[in-house]
């Protein structure tokens, strides 16, 4: 896919988040916010997947699982952490099962805090990784 | 005897917006033995109790699901307010109802979504969120969110709504009325509908019993319980309705209770309008809570049990919430041993799974 700079596709995992993103982030495909105009679609698989959309911090039973689908993504990806638990922990940083933000795992591109982050946001979000996006493709471009 | 093998299901999968993992024994299509693997969400909020102030923890109590988080607030709060024998204002009492109804709405019509997505009715699922984005902008304009809402407190509720507000919401609701009719007439009677959902995932009576089923999946098996006529709380005890029931106990009938329901609800915040008292919001309090206290609220997707044991200091000793979809989950194993493979997707759709309630 690394050609696509203006329809990606979209991935979404719910790390261990409480819903609120995730819903939020299905609210956006939806009529009222549409991504779609972007030429965004919503896939369920990795291998399709330009951005990665991950909602909820990550514990110790779903880390694997993020970086998996991190790693099956095609050259160039953009992550997107959507919701301050995914940037940092959030409401659940003192708890015991919880490591941290999603960025202890696998590098994060765009931070979009918000409990919940309102779909404004996540679109917002969404179109900042398009051009984190480009600029990988064009740094993939020089080196070869 | 067919070729055994098992395939892996989840945790992320197209269909499930929230990971359960599910390690599917087949023998050729269909199902023998559904394994669930769990604890791909828990983050440990019981446990972070007794980190938190009493006061601060209702906030954590509501990110314990961003689906059911209003009525898991309002219970953690009706917990504290019984142990420390506070009364609430009636008008808080009705507030309460209201704002229930209205999670319950906007949570069976995401639930109508998901199926119809499902299925691979997109045009359904897209009608069915269009109508919960004005449920959500009734919340945003009565509380301030869209998701998370943080509008009770002890005592009772922290932001009023005046008459205008609530007939303008009635008005709102009586227009959404005939919509949803429109759109869950294609749910009860479109042929490819009726062809996934009918004879499919049959839940017994007996078993429903036996394997300790609530809510919509335990009302779709002909067993007309409702923990809101049952065990009356905020303002139920006042309003006129009966448990929604169908008897087929197949899939079909578990979307037709959640419908049901919806009418239900819709006519339960009309019952409340009209009955809401003027008056106070919120009474005020002193002292820590001592004591211990079960508290059964309904929930969108069945009943759910919170537990609070507090010993008169700052932080309660144990908040423990039993939750609807946990009990779901066994009778989900049932439906889902029999099953085609193709089916599975929209049986577990069918009990209306949340899993990050189930494992907080």
């Amino acid at each position: 896919m690394a050609d696509i700079t203006k329809s990606p596709w979209i991935m979404h995992y719910d790390a261990s988040s409480c819903n609120g993103c995730d819903i939020e982030v299905l609210a956006c495909l939806t009529p009222l916010y549409d991504v779609e105009r972007f030429g965004i679609i919503n896939t369920g698989n990795p291998k399709h997947a330009d951005i990665l959309l991950i909602t909820g911090s990550v514990n110790t039973q779903n880390q694997e699982v993020v970086k998996q689908l991190y790693e099956q993504m095609p050259e160039p990806k953009v992550v997107v952490a959507i919701g301050i638990c995914a940037c940092n922990g959030g409401v659940f940083k003192e708890c015991y099962n919880v490591l941290g933000g999603v960025d202890k795992v696998i590098p994060v591109d765009v931070y979009v805090p918000g409990c919940a982050a309102r779909p404004q946001s996540i679109v917002d979000g969404v179109v900042k990784g398009l051009g984190v996006l480009k600029e990988k493709r064009e740094a993939m471009k020089k080196k070869a | 005897m067919g070729n055994r093998s098992v395939i892996p299901f989840g945790p992320q999968h197209p269909v499930l917006p929230e990971p359960i993992h599910l390690d599917l024994v087949i023998e050729d299509e269909k199902v023998v033995q559904a394994i669930p693997n769990i604890g791909f969400i828990h983050r440990g909020l019981e446990k972070l109790v007794q980190k938190r102030d009493f006061t601060d923890y209702g906030y954590v109590v509501e990110r314990i699901c961003g689906i059911c988080s209003y009525i898991h607030g309002m219970s953690y709060y009706e917990v504290i307010e019984h142990i420390m024998g506070i009364e609430i204002p009636e008008r808080a009492k009705y507030l309460r109802t209201i704002w229930s109804e209205m999670s319950r709405v906007h949570s069976h019509l995401l639930w109508l979504g998901l199926l119809a997505d499902g299925f691979g009715f997109e045009a359904l699922f897209y009608q069915c969120w269009r109508l919960r984005e004005k449920v959500l902008d009734m919340f945003e304009a009565s509380t301030g969110g869209r998701v998370v809402f943080s509008v009770n407190t002890i005592g009772g509720v922290l932001k009023d709504m005046d008459s205008s507000m609530l007939k303008s919401f009635v008005d709102i609701f009586q227009d959404m009325d005939k919509e949803i009719h429109k759109c869950c007439d294609i749910f009860l009677k479109d042929y490819t509908v009726e062809t996934r959902l009918k004879d499919v995932g049959i839940l017994t009576k007996e078993n429903a019993v036996l394997l300790g089923a609530v809510g919509p999946t335990m009302r779709g098996s002909g067993i007309a319980v409702d923990t809101r006529k049952k065990y009356s709380y905020a303002a139920y005890d006042k309003l006129d309705f009966e448990p929604c029931v169908a008897y087929e106990g197949d899939s079909f009938a578990r979307c037709l209770v959640r419908i049901e329901e919806l009418y239900q609800s819709i006519d339960l915040i009309r019952q409340a309008v009209d009955k809401i008292p003027a008056g106070d919001i919120i009474t005020p309090y002193k002292g820590k809570p001592n004591g211990e206290f079960m508290f059964r609220a309904e929930q969108p997707r069945g009943e759910a049990i919170y537990y609070g044991k507090a010993n008169g200091t700052n932080h309660l000793e144990r908040f423990r919430i039993r939750t609807p979809t946990f009990a779901n989950i066994t009778p989900m194993l049932n439906i889902l041993a029999g099953a085609q493979l193709a089916d599975v997707p929209i049986l577990v759709l069918t009990i209306d799974p949340c899993i990050s309630c189930t494992e907080r």
